[in-house]
């Protein structure tokens, strides 16, 4: 009797389980569907003819499926010149994060000198300054230098060390074992062979996070570019979808604006999906110093 | 051999300053000299090309007293900042939560929530705009099929700013990656005891849940509160600032009085405003915290 009792129990309990379990797989996909919706619903009004985007009921799936909206938006956006641009500054920015982070994240994390701990919690706090204190004084500076409608101001700061990479870099040299590099000194090795030769090479993982992180940040940077490039051959991709939405005429083609916001998405989302995993532990670790 | 081991030691010394100068320099030139100048220049007159002109506290005069738009953006990013964070915080630790009930697709679910934090700006706000289109835009459509109010989002003062908390929702990804890995750090045996003590699931959830989750709560919360009143590019993008200034937000009328009229004295006080309102709800936030914050984890 007592026996039964309990195992109705238990068996309530396993069925309340397998409720609850299929409750959360319920509003997994419900929720799921709901964040990437929008981003279907860009690339299929984009391969949609004009007259499609007004239909009731909307469909998803574009019939037929037309690429004209592409072949009309590439020219448009002047697309050869602009992506030229926007690479230009990509390159740039992370050559000079992937530069400049690992040097100093050496220093911080490899060598003793006096003020290095109170610099690093310095490092740590210019994190949390709003960009939009010292924009203006820095565009002061830059526009003394002459540097306004170039690239100089989008790359020249990234040679200096950002300091969220530069925390990044440091917490991972720190891991790499001192036997390493005191041997080489002891053959001779100068600190930068050390840096160059050792280090370098063992922080490749480290390395990549960084040198993807300035890759999208560079590629979607509104702000800069908005600032310090005004002639339109200097223009990024980001500007030219802004003025592409800011030019009366085009306020009606969505599937124009909808082909041009999937030619600036798709590099950076295929390039997530290969890298995520790296990614997402790295955002992880920003979350833990907290 | 002491000298030896002083002169290796000055050696590394110097290499320490050597490897550590591209930031020193870039601290002293974009921290320490931009945040001198920024003082200096929100006591002038100034409009980037000419020398600046020294007026006192004119523009902060000129700022709380006479300048109509000042408190209207200072409004309406308080307004957006007092929903989008708690919001946002909300769907995040929803997320969370699901994804870490030992799902399977675990990765896929993580990488959907995720997937629109490196949408670029500029790609979202044309992408919301769309969406909100009052006629036509895709949540229109939806809320006519379920015979709802169809309201004009970003065309109307009223329902601009809870448009765009909205589509700030939809961006949540980063933070609900910080909460699952907090929530995954939560010991398993403070579960397994408390429901040998017969803890239902909302027991489990407010009493241990909630609290070992106290410090990446405090740590999302700051972070949330200053980026929200930075909320910038959305408001540029889709509605200039308007209908009627409803997302005139902090920073967009900031970069207006800069970089379009090149009040750029004006713009910094604005700018040393907005500091000293984030360093104030930080602080006001931290203070609270022994109070609500529980470090018993060894986090």
């Amino acid at each position: 009797m007592r026996i039964d009792k309990e195992v109705t129990h238990y068996k309530s309990r396993r069925k309340r389980e397998i409720y609850l379990k299929l409750i959360v797989y319920i509003f997994l996909i419900a929720l799921s569907g709901i964040f990437a919706f929008p981003l279907l619903w860009m690339i299929s009004t984009s391969l949609k003819p004009e007259t499609q985007v007004f239909v009731f009921p909307p469909q998803l799936i574009p019939r037929p499926v037309i690429w004209k909206n592409y072949i009309k938006v590439i020219p448009l956006m002047r697309f050869s010149i602009t992506l030229l641009n926007t690479l230009v500054i990509v390159a740039g920015s992370v050559a000079g994060d992937l530069f400049s982070s690992s040097l100093v994240a050496y220093s911080f994390a490899r060598l003793r000198w006096p003020g290095r701990d109170l610099f690093f919690v310095i490092l740590l706090s210019t994190m949390m300054i709003p960009y939009v204190v010292t924009m203006i004084p820095i565009f002061v500076v830059f526009n003394r230098l002459g540097w306004v409608n170039t690239f100089k101001p989008l790359i020249v700061p990234s040679f200096l060390g950002n300091p969220f990479f530069i925390f990044l870099a440091r917490q991972f040299f720190r891991t790499i074992p001192n036997d390493l590099s005191d041997a080489a000194k002891i053959d001779g090795c100068s600190e930068f062979g050390i840096y160059l030769h050792i280090i370098l090479p063992l922080c490749k993982p480290i390395l990549a996070v960084i040198g993807i992180f300035s890759f999208m940040g560079a590629w979607s940077d509104f702000l800069g570019p908005l600032i310090y490039l005004n002639n339109e051959d200097k223009w990024t991709l980001s500007l030219m979808l802004y003025a592409m939405r800011s030019a009366q005429a085009w306020q009606l083609s969505w599937p124009l604006l909808m082909a041009g916001s999937t030619i600036m998405t798709l590099p950076v989302i295929i390039i997530f999906f290969f890298t995520q995993k790296t990614f997402i532990q790295s955002i992880t670790l920003t979350g833990i110093k907290g | 051999m002491v000298s030896k081991i002083s002169k290796l030691r000055r050696k590394e010394v110097i290499m320490g300053y050597v490897f550590a100068s591209p930031w020193l320099i870039g601290f002293s030139i974009f921290t320490v000299y931009a945040f001198i100048s920024v003082i200096y220049y929100s006591f002038t007159d100034f409009n980037a090309f000419t020398h600046p002109n020294y007026i006192g506290l004119s523009n902060y005069v000129e700022l709380f007293n006479h300048d109509d738009l000042f408190p209207i953006s200072l409004y309406n990013t308080a307004y957006y900042a007092c929903f989008s964070v708690p919001l946002g915080i909300i769907t995040a630790f929803l997320l969370a939560e699901l994804l870490n009930q030992k799902v399977r697709g675990l990765a896929f679910f993580r990488t959907i929530f995720y997937l629109p934090t490196v949408v670029p700006s500029v790609a979202s706000s044309v992408l919301w705009l769309w969406i909100f289109n009052p006629n036509f835009g895709l949540l229109n459509i939806f809320l006519s099929i379920l015979h709802l109010p169809t309201p004009l989002w970003v065309g109307s003062p009223e329902w601009a700013k809870p448009a765009l908390i909205l589509m700030s929702l939809w961006g949540v990804g980063g933070t609900m990656i910080i909460f699952l890995a907090g929530l995954q750090d939560v010991p398993q045996e403070l579960y397994e005891s408390a429901e040998l003590d017969g803890a239902s699931i909302m027991a489990k959830f407010m009493y241990i849940t909630i609290p070992m989750m106290t410090p990446t709560l405090l740590y999302t919360l700051i972070m949330g509160i200053i980026g929200s009143f930075q909320v910038f590019t959305q408001a540029f993008i889709m509605t200039q600032g308007g209908p009627a200034n409803s997302t005139l937000f902090y920073v967009l009328y900031l970069y207006r009085n800069a970089f379009q009229y090149f009040k750029m004295g004006y713009a910094s006080a604005q700018a040393l405003i907005l500091l000293v309102i984030i360093l104030i709800l930080t602080v006001i936030v931290l203070s609270t915290s022994s109070k609500w914050v529980y470090y018993g984890g060894g986090a």
